[in-house]
């Protein structure tokens, strides 16, 4: 017998908390301290991290990104009251699962565009102007915006776009007809294209 | 830099329920618990970076902790014999109940003392912090509830505890 933590633990824990962290996320979202919330869901191009403000969906974020390093960067550029709370995720996790089972083609959502700021959220805002299934080069998007000459910078526009998939950076191409890179990566970028091209 | 709140509910949600059992016993912990996390959430903006976060937590704890306990001061006692009370102090399976009415028999600073060093690991100056006090005191306010543990539970032990 010893008066350790471990005396004081029950076998009930891990339940115990894992209810009572839900219920800190409601209790949270109820009295306005919820600035960020996320959740992980499962997709044919690997687990994608969702996160809300109150305004909207603030940032997707692929596996490669490293969704602890995303999390670390929201709490640093947003707010540090960041929590685990699917709630909010709600109608983003059911358009995107309808979007992978060819069952939307437009997203429906608020959007919280203030990861982004200048020319980069300017080219952000016009991306969903392209349709599904459709293509643009980098120099198409700049003239449509306005830039023609802005071709690099709507390239990094597409690299540093904070809501992949939702926000269709990945319907950018380079003008020889490859793909261009993608913050994905380039297999999620091309299952994107042949996702849509089939339907 | 500060990481996300989640982190803090991750790696010292475990701890500080822990502490609230045996500063409040079974029944009252959960919401000692969940009105501590939603204190600190409230606050953790303002925390600085380079704040212990743990006895952070664990001094929310103490606050919401005394705040039932001063409650449970204002209900009226039982007249008389009570029979079929149940316990506030079992934990259910666990097969510790001694333990428990040991523990809750506790002076509360001492109990207090035991749960932020045994339990929480926070050392007696911080310790101190949170009750008020010396170092010292806080140093003696736990070694004397550890003795009255092991006097009306025989076989208590601080093995394994933090030096």
């Amino acid at each position: 017998m010893n008066i350790s933590p471990d005396r004081f633990a029950s076998s009930e824990d891990p339940e115990t908390l894992s209810r009572l962290r839900h219920q800190l996320g409601l209790a949270a979202e109820a009295q306005g301290l919820l600035d960020v919330a996320y959740t992980t869901i499962d997709s044919p191009v690997g687990p994608l991290l969702l996160a809300a403000t109150p305004q909207g969906l603030v940032r997707v974020a692929y596996d490669v990104e490293d969704h602890d390093r995303v999390l670390a960067a929201l709490a640093q550029r947003i707010s540090p009251r960041v929590l685990r709370a699917p709630g909010r995720l709600d109608a983003a996790a059911r358009e995107l699962d309808e979007y992978f089972g060819g069952r939307r083609q437009v997203f429906d959502l608020p959007l919280d565009l203030s990861l982004s700021s200048g020319f980069r959220q300017l080219v952000q805002r016009h991306l969903p102007e392209i349709g599904y299934g459709q293509t643009r080069t980098y120099g198409q998007v700049a003239a449509l915006v306005g830039n023609p000459r802005a071709v690099r910078a709507v390239g990094t526009a597409c690299a540093t776009n904070p809501l992949p998939v939702v926000v269709p950076c990945h319907r950018v191409l380079r003008a020889d007809g490859t793909n261009g890179g993608y913050v994905g990566g380039p297999v999620a970028k091309q299952a994107l294209l042949s996702l849509e091209a089939a339907a | 830099m500060k990481p996300p709140f989640e982190k803090l509910v991750e790696q010292h949600g475990g701890t500080v329920l822990r502490v609230c059992r045996v500063v409040l016993g079974v029944h009252d912990a959960e919401d000692a618990w969940s009105e501590t996390f939603l204190a600190a959430m409230r606050a953790y903006p303002d925390l600085p970076g380079d704040a212990n976060a743990e006895a952070w937590l664990v001094t929310i704890a103490h606050r919401k902790a005394i705040d039932v306990i001063r409650a449970r001061k204002r209900q009226p006692a039982p007249v008389g014999d009570v029979p079929e009370e149940p316990s506030v102090l079992g934990v259910p399976g666990s097969g510790d109940s001694d333990l428990w009415q040991a523990v809750a028999a506790l002076p509360d600073k001492q109990r207090q003392a035991v749960a932020y060093h045994y339990v929480a690991g926070l050392a007696y100056a911080e310790i101190a912090g949170i009750l008020g006090g010396t170092t010292d005191a806080a140093r003696r306010a736990a070694a004397d509830g550890v003795r009255n543990l092991r006097k009306n539970y025989p076989g208590a032990t601080t093995e394994g505890a933090p030096a």
